[in-house]
């Protein structure tokens, strides 16, 4: 039998992606124009790991599933509208701003300070789960930071699939270059998951679902918790739309630190 | 074959709510905001207790076809008086895109094209003002030196429907009485089984989930819940699903007939940096792209406006493509002085219910009623459609408030002798007995429609042009009917057959209007377009809500008017000649529903719209 885990989703909130969404740069730095008129969705990446979550909650009994998410209070509120609708769960929401390129070492104290708040949370039995990308203006790493917070040292990115075991071990599909996973096994939680898109689909609205989470997502969002992130933290020096979406190759003899030397200076070089 | 026809019945979830309400727009905004400020001023109130789940608030429930409660569309100029009595203390800067109104014109706009369709007496007026160019002429435009007040809006306010209905979403989502569902179409009312009158409802059924576009389950089915409610709150708009299934069950009282339509299409343009128009801007406009066309352009704030046409049933034309009309409107002088160099930002469609008081249905019944421009509450006197129906839904919870306070059942007796009562007192049914006949006159020629507007409007309804009016499909003159240019239009047709063009420019091009010079930026193709602002998706799993009749019937036809007037080119010619449906270009403006000029029945269309989700994304219109 495996073990009822609690499983905490992180999930931003960000501008619907059918609007169009145009560059700007404003007072406090880069972001998008109009933002705030523009209807929110939860980040595609993010909600791809609440989907895989809540059937991993269904199929396990005991299992608990919390959605964690940063955003002011009125468009958490309206995303809220339509994912509760989707899967069961319980919101810890945290009143906070959103838009333009938010700092992740900030935007991670902040999650992690609220997962650490959770009323009833065993941290030995907790899988954090979150997209392995995000459609916000983050760097990216977000939840990897929220997991180092948390004292996580077992971390998969790319995730595709869960496996549980009744050991309370459980296998990981990561996805690699060529259609291929890589599979790992890791012995136990906590752990932190960034998924990739899954294997899901989207849930279908049930009504009866949207019902049973309102009755705790309304009274959750009127006590959220109104956070500020630190502002200064970062200085943006330029900001321009990605030229080069992707570069990759297979390397299979380079140590760690040479790959980190090489990332380096190929940062440096796109940032010339 | 559609959802409804399936013969099998399925096991289906129920829910027991309280009140349930189809649709978000204006009048169920109305509606849920006057419960919702009822309760937060006295939570405690008895009355609010519910019944279908004791010891809980009242369950109060709306489902939205909508992706989101942003994606409505309409550009919006209104008294808002009634809006203002719900929120004394409204600060037009707390809804993004609202301005008050400061500047109010009226412009008659002249031909510079020379392809409008004007009858002889129109060109001699027209050669008229032409001669004093200098004086009263500007950019082939005459602003009418007195209008009369009916037209006017002063201390009412420019909006975007679209974040209008979003904030006060909000507001009604953060007070926690209701919820709002979006993204969850309702395919039909459950009519009772037994009631005390003849028209009862018990509640709404969702449309199934899972099915291909056929209505047949696939993978992942969900058979759509049924929503059984004491009270069913219809607010569905002038094409829901919900609205037209009761039309179809009980009819419409006696003398009432929903004949009179017009397609509202938009641009939301971003206006160049140097743009002298200000917020609150106001212009209205009739005589081009064709004389029957009226149209608009309101400015918000930030440098942004709302551009647009209404194009009517009574065109009589088969060759009506709006999206083109549009891009001829944008560029008369007139407009283009002030437009050119601006940017596309957003565009949307959607059918107006022009009839009014005609087209009123039964607005109650056991455990029903009906608010809103479904409802027939649109002035088409004033041209004003938003602050009746906020207003109506604003009625209708007062009535809601009195017979819960009251602990009377929502009978038809009891919804009529509160919520019509208030109706029929109130300053939305007057102007609307007004109204009535004032547009009677278009059917007899566009002089003749004026002159009858000035009657009405001057007269308060008392005297207006005598007209018939025929069904819908009986006001699009069939292309054989025009000589020489139903030839044009038939070899256009023809011409988009064989090459696979797209049929709406051809018949256009056809009709005498030149070409469309794209810029890229502000006149892009039609296509372009849906990928502009918020663009048009339709989630997977539900079935097509564009369903031909007969599809013999369609291949037809001559003059194919649905493939012309469709918003979002969803409909397409077919290899056999009849029309395509796409759902993932739909916009869901229901112009298909009341353009189709080969009835089966001489009333009713050969088309069926239903519930579907999915459309336009835009939240700024």
């Amino acid at each position: 039998m495996p073990t009822a885990l609690h499983i905490v989703v992180c999930a931003g909130i960000v501008p619907d992606p059918l609007q169009t969404l145009e560059p700007t740069t404003g007072p406090s730095g880069p972001g998008i124009k109009n933002e705030l008129v523009l209807p929110a969705v939860l980040d595609p990446w993010a909600a791809c790991a609440l989907y895989e979550a809540a059937n991993l909650a269904s199929k396990n009994p005991g299992c608990k599933l919390w959605l964690v998410s940063l955003g002011p209070k009125a468009k958490l509120q309206q995303v809220m509208m339509t994912v509760a609708q989707k899967v069961a769960f319980e919101l810890v929401p945290v009143d906070g701003p959103i838009g333009g390129f938010p700092d992740a070492h900030s935007t991670a104290a902040v999650l992690a300070d609220a997962i650490n708040g959770i009323a009833g949370l065993d941290k030995a039995k907790l899988l954090l789960f979150g997209g392995w990308e995000s459609a916000t203006r983050g760097a990216g790493v977000t939840l990897q930071l929220v997991g180092e917070r948390l004292g996580i040292a077992d971390q998969f990115q790319g995730v595709d699939q869960i496996t549980l075991r009744d050991d309370g071990s459980f296998e990981v599909l990561e996805r690699a270059e060529g259609g291929k996973h890589q599979v790992s096994v890791c012995a136990s939680a906590p752990a932190v998951l960034g998924w990739a898109t899954g294997n899901l689909p989207e849930p279908r609205n049930n009504p009866q679902v949207g019902m049973a989470n309102m009755r705790t997502i309304m009274p959750a969002l009127q006590r959220a918790k109104t956070v500020a992130l630190d502002a200064n933290s970062l200085r943006y020096v330029s900001v321009s739309l990605p030229k080069q979406q992707r570069e990759t190759r297979v390397e299979k003899n380079m140590s760690a630190d040479e790959i980190a030397r090489e990332l380096v200076a190929w940062i440096g070089e796109d940032s010339l | 074959m559609s959802s409804s026809d399936q013969p099998v019945e399925v096991d289906r979830q129920t829910m027991d709510v309280d009140i349930v309400c189809a649709g978000f727009g204006p009048a169920t905004g109305g509606f849920l905001t006057t419960l919702t400020q009822a309760w937060t001023e006295n939570p405690a109130d008895p009355a609010f207790e519910s019944k279908a789940a004791p010891g809980m608030p009242l369950q109060v429930l709306c489902y939205e076809r909508a992706d989101d409660l942003a994606a409505g569309v309409s550009g919006v100029v209104t008294r808002a008086a009634g809006i203002r009595s719900s929120f004394p203390a409204l600060d037009p800067a707390a809804i993004p895109m609202a301005a008050a109104i400061r500047q109010d014109r009226v412009f008659y706009l002249l031909d510079p094209i020379g392809a409008s369709r004007r009858s002889a007496l129109l060109r001699l007026g027209d050669l008229f003002l032409g001669l004093g160019r200098e004086s009263w002429v500007r950019d082939h435009a005459f602003e009418l030196p007195w209008t009369p007040t009916f037209l006017h809006k002063h201390g009412g306010l420019v909006l975007s429907i679209g974040q209008f209905n979003q904030w006060v979403g909000s507001q009604l989502m953060a007070g926690g009485l209701v919820q709002i569902w979006p993204g969850t179409p309702v395919s039909r009312p459950i009519f009772a089984k037994t009631g005390q009158a003849n028209r009862a409802v018990a509640g709404l059924r969702l449309a199934d989930q899972g099915v291909d576009k056929h209505g047949i389950p696939a993978d992942g089915y969900m058979p759509g819940m049924d929503v059984c409610a004491r009270l069913t709150v219809v607010g569905d708009g002038p094409v829901g699903a919900v609205g037209q299934k009761l039309d179809e069950r009980f009819g419409l009282p006696a003398g009432h007939a929903r004949r009179e339509w017009a397609l509202g299409m938009k641009f939301v343009i971003e206006l160049p940096a140097e743009t002298t128009l200000e917020p609150g801007t106001v212009w209205h406009t009739f005589g081009f792209p064709e004389p029957e066309i009226f149209g608009f352009l309101y400015v918000h704030p930030e440098r942004l406006a709302s551009v647009g046409i209404f194009v009517p049933s009574w065109l009589g034309d088969p060759a009506r493509t709006v999206y083109r009309y549009l891009q001829h409107y944008i560029q008369h002088p007139a407009l283009w002085r002030h437009l050119k160099g601006g940017t596309l930002r957003s565009w949307g469609a959607k059918s107006l219910e022009e009839s009014g008081r005609h087209g009123e249905p039964f607005l109650t019944g056991d455990g029903f009623a009906r608010i809103g421009e479904g409802s027939g509450s649109t002035n088409m006197l004033t041209g004003s459609g938003v602050d009746e129906a906020w207003t109506t839904g604003v009625q209708l919870g007062e009535a809601v408030l009195e017979l819960l306070r009251a602990g009377l059942p929502f009978t038809q007796q009891n919804l009529s002798d509160t919520y019509e009562k208030r109706r029929r007192a109130s300053w939305v049914d007057r102007g609307a007995r007004e109204a009535a006949n004032a547009r009677n006159g278009f059917h007899g020629g566009f002089v003749r429609g004026l002159i009858g507007m000035g009657l009405a409007g001057l007269t308060r309804g008392h005297l207006s042009m005598p007209a018939h009016i025929p069904p819908a499909p009986k006001q699009i003159h069939g292309s054989k009917s025009y000589g020489k240019a139903g030839i044009k239009l038939r070899q256009a047709a023809r011409l988009a057959m064989a090459d696979g063009r797209p049929l709406h420019d051809a018949l256009m091009t056809a009709r005498g209007w030149p070409e469309i010079t794209y810029d890229g930026q502000l006149l892009v193709t039609h296509q372009d377009a849906l990928l502009l602002g918020g663009k048009v998706q339709a989630m997977p799993g539900f079935a097509d809500h564009v369903v031909f009749l007969d599809r013999h019937r369609c291949i037809a036809c001559q003059e194919k008017t649905c493939i012309a007037m469709c918003s979002g080119q969803a409909l397409t010619l077919g290899s056999d000649g009849g029309p395509d449906f796409e759902r993932e270009k739909c916009v869901h403006c229901g112009a298909c529903l009341w353009n189709c000029i080969n009835s089966p029945d001489g009333e009713r269309s050969n088309i069926e719209f239903t519930a579907g989700a999915g459309g336009l994304h835009s939240a700024e219109n």
